[in-house]
């Protein structure tokens, strides 16, 4: 292994996170601390509890995930666009890399930063709503487990996508209603028996609700279905990452 | 010299069925300078993409100091560094920074040393924190060749550095290859400007069609290039070249309007000056003189019609 190069890596993304600080960082905490003020405060306080959460105190685990999501698709897929669009990715080609390591590389980046974004919204939502985590290491598992699958899945996105609008056309009509139609603001029980069976095919419910489990320890689906969830998720976009850099497709002449 | 790149029959097809190397092998000896001219589209830039590893060979192999770059790619790719056509850099990146980057990716560990004898080869010192985007074309270039430099290369190839650049620069840039040369680095570079390959290399090979013509001593080449030919138009036509003027150098147009005088650039003596008094004294009048030389293009020809022979 090339660790020198995995840091390198690392370290490149990371700057350019920090060098766009204000796009990287306050952006997604103004957003969810409006949500917060729309949601929470606004429309929440004629809202009773959920499942015997106020609906502030709710929405937070979900909150949490919206963002961390589109933060490591849009942090994996750029970082790996970018090369390839002003053509500095001969680099990564002729260096005596493997394709672990650029993975491990842009992956671990983006999935850091999304990380520290999650935190900073987390940090956020207690100055807005009272609430305690009853399983933290449970939590932060699903945290990491949810960045780093979605960072892959953001790579494979910046791989496939030959221009910018492909590169946003995922997250914007595939990924944002899935989130948001995921129960990030509120509760499958809530919808009709009829719209509950369609949600079951929408893969983020099971993340928000194991999320929501290691917060406030009720859930839609059990955990252990989340977790499999999540770990299938994971493969299935390891599998489609190892295909793509067997075969070269997007990347080698 | 021992060779230090050893390319043998290297095929590139690429899908639609284009053949963009037709089995090119080629020995690179430690320490020269190998410029490898040809026009647009040769395979020039194929070849230095697939011993890098930017393109995978359809068949043959590459050996670089010894190990392959396909089985044994590290080690291969550690000993290269790759300064690309395109000026392709990150524009709102730190000169040093990103040199710093290229040399981690090699797998070095950070050296401000070593990093600071590179940036002050290439005149970047200076430049170190400026943003890639506040520097001139040339000072990019510099910065592509310090990236590449980074790790500490054995072998390093150019594709066309000089394309594009003014002669300024040019000068400027063959005295930076030559200052590589100097501390060892073997050196092969991609140009269709002869001038440059006489300035610079060491020997020359010439590719077309995707495939290599010949590889030979800059001298020998440029003694068979650097041929010129002298045009003297006549105000009449003559059936046969007076007897005193006659030579192996000289040959009747085929209208007989022109006698076409050909010679050396390089010589000490082109024989113009004779040669013309001579054309006065047999009596002939000139209507117009008119000099040549061989484009790039005709010497391929020619090259490609000896081959043939």
């Amino acid at each position: 292994m090339n660790w020198m190069a995995v840091l390198s890596i690392f370290r490149f993304e990371m700057a350019r996170f920090f060098r766009t600080i204000a796009q990287s960082f306050l952006a997604p905490v103004i957003s969810t601390s409006l949500y917060f003020v729309v949601f929470g405060a606004a429309i929440g306080s004629r809202i009773q509890e959920v499942e015997g959460v106020s609906y502030a105190a709710f929405i937070v685990p979900g909150l949490i995930m919206l963002t961390v999501i589109t933060q490591a698709i849009s942090n994996a897929s750029f970082g790996i666009y970018f090369p390839k669009f002003i053509g500095t990715f001969f680099e990564l080609l002729s260096a005596p890399i493997s394709f672990i390591e650029i993975v491990i590389g842009y992956v671990g980046a983006a999935a850091i930063k999304a990380l520290i974004i999650g935190a900073i919204i987390l940090c956020t939502a207690f100055f807005f709503v009272d609430f305690t985590i009853e399983h933290p290491i449970a939590m932060v598992a699903f945290l990491v487990l949810t960045t780093i699958s979605f960072a892959l899945f953001g790579f494979i996105l910046g791989i496939w996508a030959g221009n910018f609008e492909q590169l946003q056309i995922v997250p914007l009509l595939i990924v944002t209603p899935l989130v948001f139609l995921g129960g990030s603001f509120y509760s499958i029980n809530m919808l009709p028996p009829v719209w509950q069976t369609i949600s079951m095919f929408n893969p983020v419910v099971y993340l928000i609700s194991g999320f929501r489990w290691a917060f406030f320890g009720t859930a839609d689906v059990p955990i252990l279905t989340s977790l499999l969830a999540i770990g299938l998720f994971t493969a299935a976009c390891l599998g489609v990452i190892w295909w793509i850099f067997r075969t070269g497709w997007r990347i080698r002449q | 010299m021992s060779d230090i790149v050893r390319i043998t029959d290297l095929q590139k097809s690429y899908k639609g069925g284009f053949q963009a190397l037709k089995g090119v092998s080629l020995n690179i000896r430690e320490g020269e300078i190998l410029a490898l001219l040809g026009p647009n589209g040769a395979g020039k830039t194929t070849l230095i993409s697939t011993v890098c590893g930017i393109t995978t060979p359809t068949s043959g192999s590459v050996s670089v100091g010894g190990h392959d770059i396909i089985t044994d790619y590290r080690a291969a790719r550690q000993m290269i560094g790759l300064v690309p056509q395109e000026i392709n850099l990150e524009p709102f990146e730190r000169v040093i920074n990103t040199v710093r980057f290229s040399r981690g990716l090699f797998g070095k560990p950070s050296d401000d040393k070593a990093i600071e004898k590179v940036l002050r080869q290439l005149s970047l010192w200076d430049k170190k924190d400026s943003q890639i985007r506040e520097l001139s074309g040339g000072m990019k270039r510099r910065v592509l060749i310090a990236k590449a430099l980074a790790h500490d290369p054995r072998v390093l190839f150019l594709d066309e550095p000089t394309a594009g650049v003014d002669v300024e620069l040019r000068k400027d840039m063959w005295e930076v290859v030559a200052g590589l040369k100097a501390d060892g680095v073997t050196i092969i570079l991609t140009t269709h400007y002869i001038e440059e390959a006489e300035a610079i290399a060491d020997r020359v090979g010439v590719i077309a069609s995707g495939e290599l013509m010949l590889v030979e001593d800059k001298d020998t080449l440029m003694a068979r290039m650097g041929q010129k030919e002298l045009e003297v138009q006549l105000t009449e036509k003559i059936s046969e070249i007076p007897e005193s003027l006659r030579s192996d150098a000289l040959r009747l147009s085929e209208d007989g309007g022109a006698l076409i005088y050909t010679y050396d650039t390089k010589s000490e003596r082109t024989g113009i000056t004779s040669l013309l008094s001579k054309v006065a004294a047999a009596g002939l009048v000139l209507r117009d003189v008119v000099t040549r030389q061989s484009s790039l293009e005709e010497i391929f020809v020619t090259l490609v019609k000896e081959d043939a022979a």
